[in-house]
């Protein structure tokens, strides 16, 4: 163990002296993929790329505010169902449109809002409690997914859900192929990882690490914290909204599965894997337990297994996650 | 009126009266040290001034105004500033950026999402000023944890300080220091702007002799003496209790 993680060490200094070259790189290949990659591998990047915006708003919820939210399929799938009602052709739904400068601001903006309902109880708790609390209530709304069915679709979800459109009248375009989705979603993910970056580094962000270190010493320099942890799961919220929209408007479903615990457990797996407070480890850990199904089934049927004990590898040898390995931390007692 | 005053304070641990009807009053610029053995409410009525605890009755207030029932924000943002008798700072961030945090809010930036805090100038070099004032600067890029226990006990105050409090209240400011280092505690406290008033908890009576303008002896809950260090010294019943006499 402690020769891999000496061997990942060395990778992280490589990787840091290149960082420009690999930048191009990243870019060129990025651009290049849908050319060159079969539809199903580029069906999975897509995955990746909305799964990295999924962890990365959790990762300012845990990573930066260290407050552990077990709930965050609730925004998710509610930013899955938002647009699924507005813009699906199933007779459930309204079907209006698939616009994106009309759906983009709406379903951002209800998450953030059903985010700030739930942060108003939940965000009164901390630790073990509000892991519990935001499990409930991302539960309350799988219940209400499969109960209200009239207007979700019950267990069977809203089907009809056509790939969204940008633009105004003639000048509209829509991305129904799998090529264009993809340049659309990579945009999507790279304005996101730019956005939180921004957001992680400004003085807000700053407001956000020190709640994770000792809110009690914040509150004695003056900062009201609860406002900053309601304006982080807010942002939070909606950034998850986003990526549950962008997940949808590909498989054209929105399923209660998207509400259901077991997605806000495998974020939170791709972010302990990946690393939190990184942004960075989001992303490598949203790319790799996507990605792990498909690179060990073809040796092994029995892969949650696997994934499994992947994980415990991780928290017990590895809490800092890839990234902690690559900048060669790690906990020395463990190793 | 007086800068800081608290009336008939009592509050009460179950059947245990740490603090019985305790009134005193801070003037401005004064230095007002607040002593007593283990155990005679101290702690608890510096926590119930700063509003980390609530008092079971009496008053609190600032510049005149009833403080009692706000929180511990609204009383820092109010201009009392205060630290903490154990050591209790941001472990996993570095010295400049834990103060940088108190600096930052002062300025009323902390809002801002979108700009980087470096950019932030006025923040930048204030918390650098402060971390000069309180020797800290050739630690200022070193994690917290790392730091020696004099030189967190010196960002306790730093961090109170660069919230520009009105009133400093300090919780016995050398808990656990070696002689060494206390006198250099007593060194960093003596020299602050004479204009800032101060409110010192401490159970080592040597410390307070050198800084304080005005001593109040408690004991069990009550106050048995307050004035003048050389009056409290004289004082029959202070020396009986606590200078061992």
């Amino acid at each position: 163990m402690t020769a891999v993680a000496t061997q990942l060490g060395r990778v992280g200094t490589w990787v840091n002296r290149r960082r420009q070259w690999l930048w191009a790189a990243f870019f060129i290949v990025g651009l290049a993929f849908p050319f060159v990659a079969r539809p199903y591998h580029l069906s999975l990047t897509i995955e990746v790329l909305v799964f990295a915006i999924f962890a990365m708003s959790l990762d300012l919820l845990l990573g930066y505010t260290g407050l552990p939210s077990f709930g965050h399929a609730a925004f998710f799938g509610l930013g899955a169902y938002v647009v699924g009602y507005i813009a699906s052709t199933s007779p459930l739904a309204l079907g209006l449109t698939s616009n994106l400068l009309v759906t983009v601001p709406i379903v951002m903006a209800v998450t953030a809002a059903v985010a700030l309902a739930i942060g108003f109880f939940a965000l009164r708790t901390s630790g073990i409690t509000f892991l519990m609390i935001t499990l409930a209530f991302a539960q309350m709304l799988f219940s209400i997914a499969i109960r209200w069915s009239g207007v979700t679709g019950g267990s069977d979800g809203l089907p009809g859900i056509p790939r969204p459109t940008l633009g105004v009248g003639p000048l509209s375009y829509t991305f129904t192929s799998r090529e264009s989705y993809y340049f659309l979603v990579l945009a999507f993910f790279l304005a996101s990882w730019w956005l939180l970056r921004r957001i992680v580094n400004s003085p807000f962000g700053w407001t956000l690490r020190g709640i994770r270190e000792n809110e009690q010493r914040l509150r004695a320099l003056g900062y009201n914290t609860f406002r900053y942890k309601m304006a982080a799961f807010a942002i939070s919220g909606a950034f998850a909204g986003l990526a549950g929209m962008l997940l949808v408007h590909f498989f054209r479903h929105a399923s209660p599965e998207n509400l259901y615990w077991t997605t806000s457990g495998q974020v939170l797996i791709m972010l302990i894997v990946g690393g939190t407070g990184t942004l960075t480890g989001s992303i490598l850990g949203a790319a790799v337990i996507r990605l792990f199904p498909l690179l060990v089934s073809t040796y092994f049927d029995r892969w949650r297994t696997l994934q499994g004990l992947l994980f415990i590898a991780f928290v017990l040898y590895a809490p800092r996650g890839i990234v902690g390995l690559l900048r060669g931390e790690r906990d020395e007692e463990a190793l | 009126m007086s800068h800081l005053e608290v009336v008939d304070l009592s509050k009460a641990f179950g059947g245990l009266q740490a603090l019985n009807k305790v009134s005193l009053a801070v003037e401005p610029g004064e230095r007002h040290a607040i002593i007593g053995p283990n155990g005679a409410g101290k702690s608890t009525l510096f926590n119930v001034i700063t509003g980390e605890a609530a008092p079971t009755s009496g008053h609190v207030s600032f510049n005149g105004r009833d403080i009692s029932r706000l929180a511990v924000y609204e009383r820092a943002n109010l201009g009392l500033g205060h630290t903490f008798q154990r050591n209790n700072l941001f472990m996993g961030l570095t010295v400049f950026e834990n103060v940088r945090l108190a600096s930052q809010h002062r300025h009323r930036v902390n809002g801002h999402w979108f700009r980087t805090v470096e950019s932030f100038s006025q923040v930048q070099e204030e918390a650098e000023a402060i971390l000069a004032q309180v020797g800290l600067l050739p630690q200022k890029n070193r994690v917290v944890s790392e730091l020696a226990y004099g030189q967190q006990r010196a960002l306790e105050i730093a961090l109170a300080l660069a919230t520009a409090p009105k009133v400093l209240l300090l919780d016995e400011p050398t808990a656990g220091m070696s002689p060494g280092e206390t006198a250099e505690m007593v060194q960093l406290i003596g020299e602050l702007p004479r204009s800032l008033t101060m409110m010192i908890v401490e159970h080592d009576m040597d410390v307070i002799f050198s800084l304080a303008d005005r001593i109040t002896v408690l004991h069990y809950g009550q106050i048995i003496s307050s004035g003048a260090p050389d009056e409290v010294r004289r004082d029959a019943r202070v020396q009986e209790i606590y200078l061992g006499a």
